[in-house]
């Protein structure tokens, strides 16, 4: 019945419309006629766990930067024994990734320089982490520090006067470069520790497999796991300000007013000056936080979209005001993880056992808060002023007539707005009207259809013959791909009213489907309904207050969805392959957590 | 000289007097798990009995006279001693202390001494286990009436001497007059589900996971073999119900209150297909597993029932347990040497579990 390859790359073609495309991204992404038996020979799988929708031009960046600086890790600092980095390529639209390993015949020499260089990072860990902490908060800084204006009608005198003898155009331009590069640098230390914090983690996990075959996956996770969270801080800090509102007597005017509204009423009195204080407050860092993941610029950041926080902070409110405790369990769930360790524990055979699982236990417990927080601090915070700053720099453009709406540079891809800035600096200088006005409208528009036919046609699962078997650590250890699962792919789905992924966090409900495609169409869900989408962001942690479950397409166990949900102790099955078109909204659906399956009850 | 003896009456002293079932379910009862109320008739009554008729010396050299090469003489000599006993008196002190015993059961389940028992043997022998024993006797289901009970006593006893039972105890080299048998007297279970539990995954050793095999009606269906059971796999820490397969379980045996029997009948197919066990039951089963292993300190092999006479919350019973011996025994053999720290963390690498299936 089931295939056993995939189709190619060079037999996936692109949908009606978008011809064009291939001149959108980086000629390094794309396959290339020439390399066909090249590429041909390698396993492609898509990468929706990270990009699951067609990118703009511009947006490719993520994947370019991310996925090389995983790379230069692997490859050039720790030499991971069997494994090199992740090749890379962007097809109809989507992206799909291909994991380098090392021939068999050279894993055993690298081997004493993993050793030297990995292990100096584990035993240093917390030093290291500190000085990680310091080198991106510098980058944020200087992020924020760069300044994106208007070239002025004529050279200020100070600095003519003062011997510049250079003028802001080449500011400006340095400015845009000085951008890519600090993104490309907080992209570097992305993957400082993440690596080594996974490696650690699959460890400790393939002990535990080995000592009980049948531990669910959830359960290695629960021990590991951390307790006080940076990602879960800025939902914290929204009941924080919940409590505040109530205690202060103004909670009215957050219930009864939009954001815009209800910020200008509160100004107006003592005690709501006292929130108000509170709220800008919390606002930096904890709003520099996105309902997506980061890798988009179309992702939103609670601090450029204040309704956003306002909304969780009204239901959180209400919340309050009906009596419920809206606490996250912290001491229980510490308690729990204890009890779990301890039992588990308890179970191995001698003490030769015992000591192996704390020792393991220990380095993945050491290494995980940052597997858990990273993404606080790159994805969230230095990205959302990233894009932040893209905005600033496009303003300058629209304010003189290159598009109409901010968001069109991204249409662009970043070598292109290089020349943008110059014909902009160049017109300025000659004392000629700009080109891009007259140009890139129409070319924005031209894009626009292209990506809009793009995403017409979901991405495929994978590309050409994969592997006998899985063995390249990181395809396991970060995306979750096993043998299993490229062949359930392969297997396609004949019963289309069950399907399978991991049992990412226990329970089992039944409620009706809300198919969510993206963030934005978050405020749909309606209280009850169970979430089913290709993949989630923590950052939606506050809907998860009012959905009974969650399916994804994509993800693993440790996956940002599942941990979450984990936490909101939501049952959770993630990496179904294909719940978000399986499952239609209104479809009454049985979510069981515990076993990894989803069934469609009653068609809608 | 005690011929009978409570489950909750009885002292660990006591223990050697009740074989390895009554010893199971009187430690459990103290421990205060469910176990189904009831008796033992003790190792005492049977040597009285033994003694008190004469028929030891006449079984022991009937046995030892067993020519084992001819099978047919074998089971000829198995059935007249097992008639010898079936056949007897018991000695009057030690049948009126049975019978006092049950009328004192009935008054406890507040039965007009028509309580329905069952009656089971419980085997013992110097330094064996009960294990070993394990299914060699014989169960005696939905018994009622002091002079039943008498009956089936003798039944149980004559189950010592089956030719399987008798063969059994040449090939193992134990001694004849070592071996010894009390005999368990309990208030009968009306399952509605029953079935047994293992607090290891008999697959593969897996001490994290409880195996859960369940049918409709009373346990026999499961042990026998006769249906093929409802199986379940859980996390022992997680209480994560990791596989439930569900079966198409055709018959079941159940009590039937006229005719005072059991019956085997067949299950109406749209409920031959249901799970036996709710999720909440099976949570239940293992709850009482955890219980159960750590009372006993090492893996168990446990029987249940759940009862339809009694409401929920209160209706799980344990009717058995005795520690698992197949993975117990071999584990030891087997400790793999663990790789610590960068080596570890190396090994993991290169060779992923995830990647060895």
């Amino acid at each position: 019945m089931s295939a056993t390859k995939f189709i190619s790359p060079y037999d996936d073609k692109a949908p009606a419309g978008s011809e064009g495309w291939r001149e959108l991204y980086p000629y390094y992404m794309l396959f290339h006629d020439n390399l066909k038996e090249r590429e041909e020979a390698k396993f492609f799988f898509c990468d929706s766990q990270h990009w699951p929708n067609v990118f703009k031009p511009f947006d490719a960046i993520t994947v370019e930067f991310f996925v090389r600086c995983l790379g230069a890790y692997n490859t050039r600092q720790w030499l991971i024994p069997p494994a090199n980095g992740v090749d890379f390529k962007i097809h109809n639209g989507y992206c799909y990734m291909s994991p380098v390993g090392v021939s068999p015949e050279l894993i055993g020499d690298r081997v004493p320089q993993f050793l030297e260089r990995a292990g100096h990072y584990f035993m240093n860990w917390n030093d290291l982490l500190d000085n990680w902490h310091q080198k991106v908060q510098r980058v944020i800084k200087d992020m924020e520090t760069l300044k994106f204006e208007p070239l002025p009608d004529v050279i200020s005198i100070e600095d003519v006067k003062g011997g510049v003898g250079t003028d802001p155009s080449l500011q400006l331009s340095q400015n845009y470069n000085r951008l890519i590069e600090l993104c490309y640098e907080v992209c570097m230390y992305h993957f400082e520790f993440l690596n080594l914090g996974y490696a650690a983690y699959l460890d400790f996990f393939g002990f535990c497999k080995e000592s009980f075959p049948n531990i669910p996956d959830l359960a290695v996770a629960k021990m590991v796991q951390g307790i006080e969270v940076d990602l879960f801080r800025p939902d914290e800090e929204i009941r924080k300000l919940a409590k505040l509102a109530i205690e202060l007597n103004v909670s009215a005017v957050v219930l009864e007013n939009d954001v815009n509204d209800a910020l200008s009423a509160l100004a107006t009195s003592e005690n709501g000056q006292q929130w108000l204080a509170a709220w800008e407050a919390a606002k930096n860092p904890w709003f520099n936080f996105t309902s997506g993941n980061g890798m988009y610029s179309s992702d939103k950041y609670w601090r450029d979209h204040l309704d956003i926080p306002f909304g969780y902070l009204k239901t959180y409110t209400g919340r309050l005001l009906k009596g419920e405790n809206i606490d996250r369990p912290t001491e229980a769930i510490a308690a729990e993880r204890e009890r779990i360790t301890e039992e588990y524990r308890d179970l191995l055979p001698n003490d030769e056992a015992i000591a192996a699982f704390e020792g393991k236990l220990g380095l993945a417990r050491l290494v995980f808060p940052y597997v858990e927080n990273h993404n606080f601090y790159i994805e969230h915070w230095s990205l959302g002023v990233f894009w932040r700053k893209m905005r600033e720099l496009s303003a300058i453009f629209q304010k003189a007539g290159f598009w109409s709406d901010v968001e069109d540079i991204f249409y662009f891809r970043r070598e292109e707005i290089w020349q943008i800035i110059f014909d902009y600096g160049n017109a300025w200088a000659i004392g000629v009207p700009y080109i891009g006005p007259d140009y890139l409208p129409q070319e924005i528009e031209r894009r626009k259809g292209i990506l809009a036919a793009l995403a017409t046609a979901p991405p495929k699962p994978a590309y050409n013959e994969p592997p006998a078997v899985i063995t390249e650590p990181f395809t396991i250890m970060l995306w979750g791909i096993t043998t299993e699962s490229v062949q359930s792919w392969l297997g396609g789905s004949d019963d289309t009213s069950s399907l399978k992924g991991m049992a990412a966090s226990p329970g089992v409900v039944e409620g009706r489907a809300r198919v969510i495609t993206s963030a934005e169409d978050l405020d749909q869900l309606v209280e009850g309904e169970i979430l089913v989408t290709r993949v989630t962001a923590p950052s939606w942690a506050p809907v998860f207050g009012k959905i009974k479950a969650t399916v994804t397409d994509i993800g693993g166990m440790m996956s940002h969805a599942a941990i979450v949900c984990r936490e909101y102790g939501l049952p959770a099955v993630t990496g179904t392959g294909s719940a978000s078109t399986a499952i239609k909204t209104g479809d009454l659906i049985k979510v069981n957590g515990s076993s990894g399956e989803v069934l469609i009850v009653e068609a809608a | 000289m005690k011929h009978t003896l409570f489950f909750k009456d009885a002292t660990p002293n006591d223990y050697v007097l009740l074989g390895g079932k009554g010893a199971s379910l009187a430690s459990m009862t103290c421990a205060n798990l469910p176990v189904p109320i009831g008796f033992c008739v003790t190792t005492h009554a049977y040597e009285a009995f033994l003694h008190d008729s004469g028929h030891g010396e006449t079984i022991f050299q009937k046995v030892a006279s067993i020519p084992f090469e001819k099978v047919s003489e074998l089971d000829a000599i198995s059935a007249q001693i097992r008639q010898l006993i079936i056949a007897s008196e018991l000695p009057a002190e030690v049948a009126e202390s049975i019978k006092q015993s049950y009328r004192a059961l009935c008054e406890l389940c507040n039965a007009n001494d028509d309580l329905p028992v069952a009656v089971r043997s419980s085997a013992t022998a110097e330094d064996l286990p009960d294990a070993s024993f394990a299914g060699q006797q014989d169960t005696y289901l939905w018994v009622v009436g002091e002079e039943a009970v008498l009956e089936h006593v003798r039944k149980c006893w004559a189950s010592l001497f089956t030719s399987r039972a008798i063969n059994y105890r040449r090939d193992q080299k134990i001694v004849e007059n070592e071996v010894l048998m009390s005999v368990v007297v309990q208030k009968m279970v009306n399952a509605r589900t029953a079935g047994v539990a293992m607090t290891l995954n008999p697959t593969n050793g897996d001490r994290s996971t409880i195996a859960i095999d369940a049918a409709w009606g009373l346990g026999e269906a499961v042990v026998s073999g006769e249906v093929t059971p409802d199986n379940y796999l859980v996390d022992k820490v997680m209480m994560h119900i990791v596989k439930a397969n569900i079966q198409h379980k055709h018959i079941e045996h159940v009590p039937d209150k006229v005719s005072r029997k059991v019956l085997t009948r067949e299950v109406p197919e749209d409920r031959a297909s249901q799970p036996s066990l709710t999720e909440s039951e099976v949570k239940e089963v293992c709850r009482m597993a955890k219980i159960i292993e750590k009372h006993y300190k090492c893996p168990q092999d446990i029987e249940w029932a759940i009862d339809a006479d009694l409401p929920e919350g209160q209706n799980f019973t344990l009717l058995q347990s005795r520690p698992e011996t197949v993975w117990s025994q071999k584990k030891t053999a087997t400790a793999p040497a663990f790789k610590m720290g960068m080596e570890g963390l190396v090994g993991s690498l290169i060779n992923p579990l995830a990647s060895k299936k």
